[in-house]
């Protein structure tokens, strides 16, 4: 039986296809990547212990009923009023701290939308304070 | 002045170095892809219009409270009174931690005030609230 000589022309892997099969990888992972930053509201809490005599007048109470209906100071406000409120009374008294106070069975919704219409009345000094019955 | 004829001019674009391009490009997202540690709860997250961004994955501890009444830190279900004590090593871990409260719209005050205090406790101090953008 005859067999043919096969010259050994030189091993070399096809790179032709090389940038597809890279290109495949890539779009995989273009789409399973979730660029998903998280971002909520920012707030600090005092540390343990930490007691700070604040006169009076420099308080203002925010309080928050288990239905979401909100007294601040001493007149009851709707939700998305609160901000106009607060800005207001912060231009008059600048060292005024907020007192955030809600009922056991307030909704969490209820109480970031108070702390996020706080923000947006850019009051900082934002005190939580525990909840009651 | 005698201007050379340049006739030999190629017109097709180099293609020799694109898979050395693709494969940048690919090994720069496999670095930066980073795959969710923790599946957590299923929670609807409250809406919010003045959210900022957290500053650093890497510092980030999550906390889930689902609207059951569920706390899950790291994909355990956790007392609250327990709170206090994984935080506070991960807080001594790393000084910059700030905890991510991703908890459900529904869930009730009580929880998050012991939470809040649990926290405390552990010195974790810095907190989020995790929500989602308001359309408004």
């Amino acid at each position: 039986m005859a067999k043919k000589k096969r010259r050994f022309k030189g091993g070399e892997i096809p790179t032709a296809s090389m940038a597809d099969i890279a290109f495949l990888l890539l779009i995989f992972f273009l789409v399973t990547t979730t660029i998903d930053m998280d971002k909520g509201l920012g707030i600090v809490l005092p540390a343990e212990g930490e007691q700070v005599e604040v006169s009076s007048k420099n308080i203002l109470n925010c309080l928050i009923n288990s239905t979401g209906q909100v007294l601040l100071g001493k007149d009851p406000v709707k939700i998305s009023d609160i901000s106009q409120v607060v800005r207001q009374k912060l231009q008059e008294n600048d060292k005024l701290i907020i007192s955030v106070k809600s009922h056991e069975k307030t909704k969490y919704k209820d109480y970031i939308a108070v702390i996020d219409q706080l923000k947006t009345a850019n009051a900082t000094r934002i005190s939580i304070a525990e909840t009651q019955l | 002045m005698k201007f050379e004829r340049r006739t030999r001019l190629s017109s097709d674009i180099p293609t020799a170095s694109m898979p050395d391009i693709i494969f940048m490009l690919l090994i720069f997202f496999m670095v930066t892809t980073v795959l969710r540690e923790f599946s957590g709860l299923p929670v609807d997250l409250p809406k919010a219009v003045r959210i900022e961004k957290l500053k650093s994955k890497n510092h980030t501890s999550h906390i889930w409270v689902s609207k059951e009444g569920l706390v899950s830190i790291e994909d355990k279900l956790f007392n609250t009174e327990d709170i206090r004590h994984i935080m506070y090593e991960r807080r001594s871990a790393d000084p910059q931690l700030t905890v991510s409260l991703k908890a459900d719209e529904l869930s009730r005050m009580e929880l998050i005030s012991g939470i809040h205090n649990e926290l405390r406790k552990a010195d974790a101090l810095a907190l989020n609230y995790a929500t989602l953008q308001a359309t408004d």
